[in-house]
């Protein structure tokens, strides 16, 4: 490996290490994380941001790299989750057949489905991935057969998932394993974007039209992109699913993938860190907001405006609205501006 | 045959609701481009003030009279949450049509949000017309009172909405926009102003849509806008966005399809029949989405 490039993976690898060592760090954070930073309620708490940025980075290949604006992503992360958990519980699957299967099952079900919705383009794309996820949604919540659960999710074979991954005490491995989901993600995005689909994909989120002009099959291009999207979206949900033990019927809903819209332009599209940012940090603000705001800075306020601060999807939604008009580039784009600015002068 | 006439006519009143809900949704997105997340949230409004305007008149008064206030109350609020939307968020973003959905997605989570902090996520029952609860005997059926509501109440929306298009000025304006934006502009007619107007009237039909929908279920909740935002976004592709008539003929569409498919089938199959329907539309006449006449 060359020097430059060595130099420009080591930020990633500072901190890979950084979060990889976490579990080792008795200390406690009072108010950012619930006890011991390597107590098995922070380590569960991180463990879901990660994956779920990791998730979110799965959403950009889309949205912020190709430009696609796709409101069915939840379906892929949830065909991956559930079918893990189905096939370990229903069909007895050992955990590696379980993985592949999932995976596999999700790929496919990106061809047919992306290869239906790209017939058509802009917002009715957005429409019919929406309609799908819909369709996907109303399934597992009707619970055909008492297989995915309905209502209260489908919860994970504990008999056939490895020892190490189940139980309170196993927390670090759980978590180490969602860090691992975000190396493959991050690997595997960076590798693409800089590949020669990569580049297509750029182009055709910057002129569709001047793309196909210059001799791009934009159709595959595109195609390629929710694949691989759904692909990594799909691993996502397996290891939510090892994760948290189990499938939940939120992350099959359009408000999930509406979610993750919102990380990835609170982050910064079409911005490897930018996604990877904006979903830990969502995720960890909708988990801890409650807790922060009982802090007592609030408790000068009317009761009403106390309840509606408690609700930490009002402050996000707000929050976003700002970065919107503010930094349409996103938390990295405007944290890039300031970097910029202090330089020049 | 009992049973198939039950079906046609809550087919029917259900679909009334799915057009209260989509008709606003479809000139907006005909005349601006702007696919309204918010509209959601919109109904929203139009049911909680309907709610709330019915606790605080005296119960003195009989429901009927309480709801016909509250929906007078739910209309003036949508559209004045409407304008402000389209005032405040929207007109900034003019021409950036990614941004303009993201805003309004953003003010959906918020305000559903908020709503769940002011009054709490579980449903709140509301108080019905005794009318309305009741059945009339037609052909042998026992068909629910409340469905002839909608069904008149969205005849007389379409219908009035229809006269607004083609007879007035303003009408006609919307209607050059939905065609050719550019060349209204050119010919020196401010589309911005028209731009209000429009969301004023889609926030006040969203919220009417609202209003009754909550009637249906007997409830109010947070929740219940996107519900229905769902079905609407579904009849607005279906009928061609921007197009009134074919907004009409696909709302009695889907809500017969659902109906029938859950009647014959088995409860649930219906929401996913629409979701078929969708998908055959789009693969059958892509060129549907493009935007009709008005």
């Amino acid at each position: 490996m060359r020097p430059a490039s060595l130099v420009k993976v080591l930020p990633a690898a500072l901190v890979v290490a950084v979060l990889a060592y976490l579990p080792y760090l008795p200390i406690e954070l009072p108010g950012i994380l619930p006890g011991r930073v390597n107590g098995p309620g922070s380590l569960q708490l991180l463990a879901t941001c990660l994956v779920i940025a990791g998730v979110a980075l799965s959403y950009d290949v889309l949205f912020g790299r190709t430009g696609l604006l796709s409101f069915g992503h939840a379906l892929f992360v949830a065909a991956g989750s559930y079918l893990l958990t189905i096939s370990l519980a229903d069909w007895s699957l050992p955990l590696p057949v379980a993985i592949v299967v999932s995976l596999a099952t999700t790929t496919l079900l990106a061809l047919v489905v992306g290869g239906i919705a790209l017939r058509v383009g802009g917002i009715a794309f957005a429409m019919v991935t929406l309609a799908f996820a819909q369709a996907a949604s109303i399934i597992v919540m009707r619970n055909p057969g008492g297989v995915t659960g309905g209502e209260e999710g489908k919860s994970l074979n504990r008999s056939a998932a490895p020892d190490l991954l189940v139980g309170v005490a196993h927390a670090p491995y759980r978590y180490w394993l969602a860090l691992g989901f975000v190396v493959v993600s991050f690997v595997a995005v960076t590798l693409l974007v800089r590949s020669r689909a990569g580049h297509a994909m750029a182009a055709i989120r910057e002129n569709e039209a001047r793309a196909a002009v210059l001799g791009f099959d934009t159709y595959r291009v595109k195609l390629l992109a929710i694949v691989v999207g759904a692909f990594l979206g799909g691993l996502g949900g397996v290891v939510h699913a090892l994760v948290l033990g189990g499938s939940s019927p939120h992350v099959t809903t359009t408000e999930f993938t509406l979610a993750l819209l919102i990380m990835v332009v609170l982050g910064g599209a079409g911005s490897t860190w930018g996604a990877l940012l904006g979903g830990f940090l969502y995720t960890y603000a909708d988990a801890r907001l409650v807790e922060l705001s009982g802090a007592g800075f609030a408790d000068a306020l009317p009761d009403v405006a106390q309840q509606v601060l408690a609700e930490p999807l009002f402050v996000l939604g707000l929050f976003f609205i700002v970065i919107v008009y503010f930094a349409p580039a996103g938390l990295t784009g405007l944290g890039g501006r300031l970097v910029r600015r202090g330089r020049a002068t | 045959m009992t049973d198939f006439v039950l079906i046609m006519v809550t087919g029917v009143g259900l679909g009334a609701l799915y057009f209260l809900a989509a008709s606003g949704l479809s000139i907006i997105y005909g005349l601006m481009g702007v696919l309204n997340f918010a509209h959601g949230a919109f109904m929203m409004a139009g049911s909680y003030a309907g709610w709330l305007t019915m606790g605080a008149l005296p119960g003195s008064w009989s429901v009927a009279t309480r709801l016909l206030v509250a929906v007078v109350v739910a209309l003036a609020v949508g559209a004045v949450i409407g304008l402000l939307v389209e005032v405040v968020l929207i007109r900034p973003l003019y021409r950036h049509h990614i941004q303009q959905v993201l805003v309004t997605v953003g003010l959906s989570l918020a305000s559903v949000a908020a709503a769940q902090g002011i009054w709490g996520a579980d449903p709140r029952p509301v108080e019905k017309p005794e009318w309305m609860g009741g059945t009339t005997l037609v052909l042998g059926a026992r068909l629910p009172n409340d469905r002839f509501l909608f069904i008149l109440v969205a005849v007389a929306v379409f219908l009035g909405l229809l006269a607004l298009l083609h007879y007035t000025r303003l009408g006609l304006i919307i209607r050059a926009g939905v065609e050719n934006r550019t060349m209204v502009e050119a010919l020196g007619i401010n589309v911005h102003r028209t731009f209000t107007v429009v969301f004023a009237l889609g926030g006040a039909a969203a919220a009417l849509a609202g209003l009754l929908y909550s009637q249906y279920a007997g409830t109010v909740s947070p929740a219940q806008g996107g519900s229905l935002l769902i079905y609407a976004f579904i009849v607005v592709v279906i009928g061609g966005m921007g197009s009134l008539v074919g907004t009409a003929v696909a709302a009695v569409a889907v809500g017969l399809v659902q109906q029938l498919a859950n009647f014959y089938a088995a409860s649930g199959v219906g929401d996913l029949s629409v979701v078929l329907l969708l998908a055959l539309v789009l693969l059958l006449r892509p060129s549907s989405l493009k935007g009709a006449h008005a």
